[in-house]
């Protein structure tokens, strides 16, 4: 019985390997993943390989082939920025699947939400998901923000990525505040009622800006449309740009600060 | 063959001429005087153009005349004595001890090459920092799903102008603000007040002339800080869970929650 099993299983597993062989080996596969990729055949783990990893690589070039090594210890960032950053593309990823069953409109938003959790597979999941993640971003980048003041980090030559990380987080209310509308149920609107009734305060202009944000002089379904745009355009638009800058400057200013 | 410049190669062939006139043609006087004239005067040109310390140029010279054996009375006499000589015996164009070369300049290191004193201690991104990133983003994905698997975002009924829910709340990061409209006019508190924290947050590192970055040193600057965001931790505290119908103050543990996320 063993006999004629391990025999079979060598077969198999020879098999298996001479097909990751000829895949790994094969033009397409070297055209895909440029030397130093964890998925090349021969990979080793060396220093060469490891900077390759991080040079070749179009998301990971973001960083520095080194960091100073206190600059990878979780207790002095506790990865808020990054988190930050992440909790912004997985918004993207839950946002644009929201896209897809949601219409700006007064008389079609609350039921297109209504719908997306009674009928959509996992609608109401990544609702949830979307909604939990833009409140763990406000909290992230707010602490991001403690976090580099009790550092000092924002001194010379930083201080400029400071004003940066200050209208980043500004931005992130923005596109959480414009995203509170969007449901369209009695929360949104009186939430944003508040809101906005505040803003119109502001001596000179206030009253003008309010009336464009609202595109009237009260909360309808022109509001709508225009911080559906908002949330979903141009906040993210501009955001990106800023966050552009800020990891660019990160490097540039000598990557992040300390050690204390 | 490299090539060399007309008129560079002309003068080398009439310095050579001058050179072989100077060192076999003619008599030995002329030849021992010229340049030990020569040599007295760059000495003394050296002297009067260069850096070196008088003293230094002085010692110098008396060493070198101890070497060649002459028995010294004083320094000129000395550095006279001690050119003639070598200056017979050495090619052209040497300098005043016979030298063929002569320092320029001493180039410290670091002003062309940054020499970095202590050298940094670094460490590949890939998998030091990577790997924690990853973990991370993870760990943050795992508790986003696992969290809204079990509470549901809200969605209340649909919206209504002719009915105004009490309280009335903004979201959970404007009820600071909206806690201070309680208290001042709207214009101070949602306008002055929150403008001016934020340009006081922008201007912070303009402000902060403190160049250090270590706690001890920055006692002012941090506790202005901690009571800043204690300040507004506080408002928006007292505006989720103590504020209750008519934005009046209840508690929480017997009026319950009047706080939607």
């Amino acid at each position: 019985m063993t006999a004629t099993k391990e025999p079979l299983g060598q077969k198999v597993q020879k098999q298996v390997s001479d097909l990751v062989d000829k895949t790994q080996g094969s033009q397409a596969w070297n055209s895909i993943f440029r030397p130093g990729s964890i998925f090349r055949k021969g990979y080793t783990d060396s220093p060469r390989n490891r900077s390759y990893v991080i040079m070749n690589s179009v998301l990971y070039h973001l960083h520095p082939v080194k960091v100073k090594r206190h600059a990878v210890k979780v207790s002095y960032t506790l990865c808020l920025g990054g988190l930050s950053f992440f909790l912004f593309i997985l918004l993207t990823v839950t946002g644009i699947f929201l896209m897809f069953f949601y219409r700006p409109t007064a008389s079609a938003a609350w039921q297109d939400i209504y719908t997306l959790q009674t009928s959509v597979t996992f609608g109401l999941l990544v609702r949830n998901m979307h909604r939990w993640a833009a409140h763990l971003m406000v909290l992230s980048v707010f602490l991001h923000m403690c976090r580099v003041f009790y550092h000092g980090a924002y001194k010379a030559p930083r201080e400029f990525n400071w004003v940066i990380g200050v209208m980043l987080l500004q931005f992130t209310l923005l596109l959480s505040f414009t995203g509170y509308l969007l449901p369209w149920d009695q929360l949104a609107l009186w939430a944003v009622t508040v809101g906005t009734n505040m803003m119109g305060y502001t001596p000179v202009f206030g009253e003008q800006v309010r009336f464009v944000l609202l595109g009237g002089v009260e909360i309808g379904t022109d509001t709508l449309l225009r911080w559906y745009v908002l949330h979903v355009l141009m906040l993210p638009f501009v955001t990106v740009i800023f966050m552009a800058i800020h990891f660019w400057r990160v490097r540039k200013d000598g990557g992040i600060s300390g050690p204390l | 063959m490299t090539e060399i410049p007309e008129h560079l190669r002309k003068r080398a062939e009439e310095a050579r001429k001058k050179a072989e006139a100077a060192a076999g043609g003619g008599d030995a006087a002329p030849a021992e005087s010229a340049p030990a004239a020569a040599a007295g005067e760059s000495a003394g040109n050296s002297e009067a153009a260069s850096k070196i310390p008088a003293h230094l140029l002085e010692r110098s010279k008396a060493a070198k005349a101890a070497k060649a054996g002459t028995d010294v009375a004083t320094a000129p006499a000395a550095a006279a004595v001690a050119a003639a000589p070598a200056a017979a015996a050495a090619p052209v164009a040497t300098g005043p001890g016979g030298h063929t070369q002569r320092l320029l300049t001493v180039v410290k290191s670091g002003s062309i090459q940054d020499v970095k004193s202590v050298p940094q201690d670094k460490v590949h991104v890939w998998p030091h920092l990577l790997v924690a990133e990853f973990v991370a983003a993870g760990v943050i994905t795992a508790f986003t799903l696992i969290f809204s698997i079990f509470v549901n975002a809200p969605l209340l009924e649909l919206a209504n102008f002719n009915e105004t829910p009490n309280p009335s709340k903004a979201p959970w990061y404007f009820l600071g603000l909206q806690e201070l409209l309680t208290m001042f006019h709207p214009m101070v508190a949602g306008v002055t007040i929150p403008g001016m924290g934020m340009i006081l947050l922008i201007l912070a590192p303009y402000l902060d002339k403190n160049p250090s970055q270590k706690p001890e040193d920055r006692k002012f600057a941090i506790s202005l800080m901690t009571i800043h965001l204690m300040f507004w931790a506080v408002l928006v505290m007292i505006g989720s869970f103590f504020r209750g119908p008519g934005f009046n103050f209840v508690f929480p543990w017997d009026a319950g929650l009047f706080f939607e996320l």
